[in-house]
């Protein structure tokens, strides 16, 4: 009986190991990162961008309105790319877009605006990228949907047409 | 005096270098025990993408700040979760990955020793 156990749990072994494998090779070898999205709204000191004042974020995010968090930088192409959609979803009142301009200078990101229209109501300076740090981004573009102090939901790359329907569904 | 001025520069100079090296020493230490999120296999210390340069100025800041090693890890779990982190903590999600290796270990230990006993006999 004894040295039955040992060919058994050799084999038993192997069939695990086989099938743990086999099954991660139906699985993608890109790996993304479980984006958390059930976290509040940091709150930390930031300096506007067009004041240079520098206020608490939780003052941004004050109201129960939607908001919209988009990191973007003017020399980021995928911003360009979602610009058009930030400018749709500008339009809508319940929202409001706030923009985290994303290590740059002032003067690239003001001529971007001035190309491409500027849907935000606030825009945060962060050219270092510490404040992207404390919203848990990769990089740019990034965008989250906010309301009353929560994160809802995490768009990581440029938002698309699809993701603006679903903004869209979230505010109505 | 000029003497007791140039001893007074060094004894106030000295102490500030050490500490900055001390947290130099840190901030590489803690760096390399964070993964870079967007690279593929690098630590935050490996990595110059804009995001790890952006990580490494956080590190530097909040140790500036007073924070220990491990209100350090722990800050940047509660950003980005277990993943950023090297060593993953003892969880539900992880607790297959600790004690696998313990097992493996004492199933094999009690393999050799069931061989050397029966060779014994």
């Amino acid at each position: 009986m004894k040295n039955k156990i040992l060919p058994f749990s050799i084999i038993f072994i192997f069939i695990t190991i086989f099938v743990i494998f086999y099954k991660g090779l139906q699985n993608t070898n890109i790996y993304t990162p479980n984006s958390k999205t059930s976290f509040e709204v940091p709150s930390v000191s930031v300096k506007l961008f067009n004041s240079d004042e520098i206020i608490n974020t939780l003052e941004i995010f004050n109201s129960d309105k939607f908001y919209l968090l988009n990191i973007w930088s003017s020399w980021c192409v995928p911003c360009k790319q979602e610009h058009p959609i930030l400018m749709e979803l500008a339009k809508n009142d319940n929202l409001e877009v706030i923009g985290i301009n994303y290590k740059d200078t002032k003067k690239n990101a003001n001529n971007f605006l001035k190309d491409l229209g500027n849907p935000y109501d606030y825009i945060i300076f962060d050219n270092k990228g510490i404040n992207a740090i404390e919203w848990g981004a990769y990089g740019v573009p990034e965008s989250f949907l906010i309301n009353n102090n929560k994160i809802i939901k995490k768009y990581t790359g440029p938002l698309n047409k699809g993701s603006m329907e679903e903004i869209k569904s979230f505010i109505k | 005096m000029k003497i007791f001025k140039l001893f007074l520069i060094i004894f106030i100079i000295f102490p500030i270098n050490n500490l900055k090296a001390d947290n130099e020493v840190l901030k590489n230490k803690i760096t390399k025990n964070l993964r870079c999120l967007i690279c593929q296999g690098q630590s935050v210390y490996d990595s110059d993408s804009e995001f790890a340069n952006s990580l490494k100025i956080v590190v530097d800041n909040k140790i500036n700040e007073g924070l220990s090693e491990k209100e350090i890890y722990s800050y940047f779990q509660s950003k980005y979760g277990d993943w950023i982190l090297y060593g993953p903590s003892f969880n539900k999600n992880t607790y297959f990955l600790w004690l696998l290796p313990l097992l493996i270990f004492f199933v094999g230990g009690a393999i050799i020793f069931n061989i050397l006993l029966k060779k014994q006999k």
